[in-house]
């Protein structure tokens, strides 16, 4: 049975359709298997996992321990501000470190754009990017994008508007790649100085004006603003920020049809989207967090069943 | 190729009769047993036995659940990609008499990972096998059938395929041998 296409998940350009459609299938029986009393399965049992986080992180670096654990793998965590990389340890240092203790794949987080695919070239494990930068975040995608496929069946021809800080998002670039692969039609929303310039080579549409983006989307997919990522001012106030592109239950209300809400977290209430649009009954934002652990079981599991 | 059919027509519906039989003979109505197919030939089995033993049993309610077992298996990262099947069990066995079903036992270790998957979902009373064909002295580890189809003596290289009416077109046994 053909598996994966790719020895490293780096980010969505390195998977084709098959790839994807093959991580869903396997996910939703992962997710069946997250529904059991029993919760956990042997699969990875002489497998060894490093979780390398460079920056900070609750949902993802957890459920991918989560994955890791119901898989059975053997898990060992790091993170960068508690070790010898402040004492000037090298990238490759380090993980050539973790792989002398015998660890097969590495799921790494880092802030630098492309420190995934650079690992990759120069390590040997098999490594699963967990965001870089504002690269990629190609499970973060994968979950979105299960999750729609869950509520609506399917994600071809479904509109799905992307909400915020784009130019600083690995969201949005792994969210644009994985929905255009499977057929759906992405728009991206936000002030000019959010959206790259460039963003048209995607094929994506660009739409200014928060209201007319959500009357034509199926689905909104609300980022926050990264402000750790931004170096100079790129609106005058978050306040007006707020009043122009943040969601609140009246826009979410004028609109015509009822729309699905969606947020990778962490949410920022009161800025991109407000506490009771985030609990409604519109939002999926803990369903995402559930299916994140179910399609992380199905990367890992396909990733480490290669046959080397 | 060389196609050596080892029961079909007429034949094959006795044994699948015989073994409704002897099912019937160590569960009465089946009030306190379920049936598990493995996936994924299995099932059909499962099935197959569930229809008739309805047919003979009117009155009874046989519950029937199919059984994935690719996460338990003990040769991942030994083969190439194991995609799985679906797991459909909506009844609870814990407490339950288990018959699980195999259309072919041959090593033992499918029966081995299912032992280990169905734990995830309670602990039975007991569990039973039944298997269609055994392919004896091929076994790997310590595994025995308590129903059994038939028995064939086969060698490794051989082959043993059964197809069912419901979806190959004919019920049949066949023994694939490679012509050298």
């Amino acid at each position: 049975m053909a598996g994966l296409s790719t020895r490293h998940l780096l980010g969505i350009k390195d998977l084709n359709l098959e790839d994807i459609q093959l991580i869903f299938e396997t996910a939703d029986t992962f997710k069946s298997v997250l529904n059991r009393p029993i919760k956990k399965v042997p699969s990875l049992r002489d497998v060894t996992i490093a979780n390398i986080f460079f920056e900070n992180s609750t949902r993802t670096r957890l459920s991918f321990e989560l994955a890791e654990k119901r898989l059975s793998a053997d898990v060992v965590n790091f993170a960068a501000s508690s070790s010898s990389v402040s004492k000037g340890e090298t990238l490759i240092d380090t993980v050539n470190n973790i792989l002398a203790m015998k660890v097969d794949m590495v799921v790494m987080r880092h802030p630098y754009a492309g420190a995934g695919i650079f690992l990759s070239k120069h390590v040997n494990a098999q490594i699963v990017n967990a965001g870089d930068g504002a690269h990629e975040h190609p499970t973060q995608a994968l979950l979105d994008a299960f999750s729609i496929r869950e509520k609506y069946g399917d994600v071809a021809g479904k509109k799905v508007v992307i909400v915020g800080d784009i130019l600083h998002s690995r969201v949005a670039l792994s969210n644009i790649l994985c929905l255009k692969q499977l057929g759906a039609e992405v728009m991206v929303c936000g002030p000019t100085t959010l959206i790259p310039k460039y963003i048209g080579t995607l094929g994506v549409k660009v739409e200014h004006n928060l209201v007319k983006a959500l009357n034509w989307c199926d689905v909104a997919n609300m980022l926050r603003i990264q402000l750790e990522r931004q170096d100079i001012k790129y609106f005058p106030s978050l306040r007006e920020y707020t009043m122009l592109y943040g969601l609140n239950k009246r826009i979410l209300d004028s609109l015509d049809k009822e729309i699905m809400v969606m947020h990778p977290g962490p949410i920022n209430r009161g800025v991109e989207i407000t506490s009771d649009v985030a609990d409604s009954r519109q939002s999926v934002i803990l369903e995402q967090v559930e299916n994140g652990v179910a399609i992380r079981m199905a990367v890992l599991y396909l990733l480490a069943g290669q046959t080397p | 190729m060389l196609n050596l059919t080892l029961l079909d027509g007429q034949k094959f519906q006795i044994t699948i009769q015989r073994l409704c039989r002897q099912l019937i003979e160590n569960h009465n109505d089946f009030s306190e047993s379920v049936l598990i197919g493995i996936q994924p030939r299995g099932i059909y089995l499962a099935r197959r036995v569930a229809e008739e033993l309805r047919k003979i049993l009117p009155d009874s309610n046989i519950l029937q659940g199919d059984l994935d077992i690719t996460f338990y298996r003990d040769d991942f990262r030994r083969r190439d990609q194991l995609v799985p099947n679906q797991t459909k069990i909506d009844f609870i066995i814990e407490g339950k008499k288990v018959v699980m079903m195999d259309d072919v036992l041959w090593t033992g270790r499918t029966i081995r990972a299912a032992m280990d998957a169905m734990q995830a979902f309670g602990r039975p009373e007991k569990v039973e096998l039944l298997a269609l064909v055994d392919r004896r002295y091929s076994r790997h580890i310590p595994v025995a059938a308590d129903y059994v189809g038939i028995e064939v003596d086969s060698i490794a290289s051989q082959k043993v395929v059964v197809s069912w009416k419901e979806t190959d077109g004919e019920d049949k046994i066949i023994l694939l041998s490679e012509v050298k």
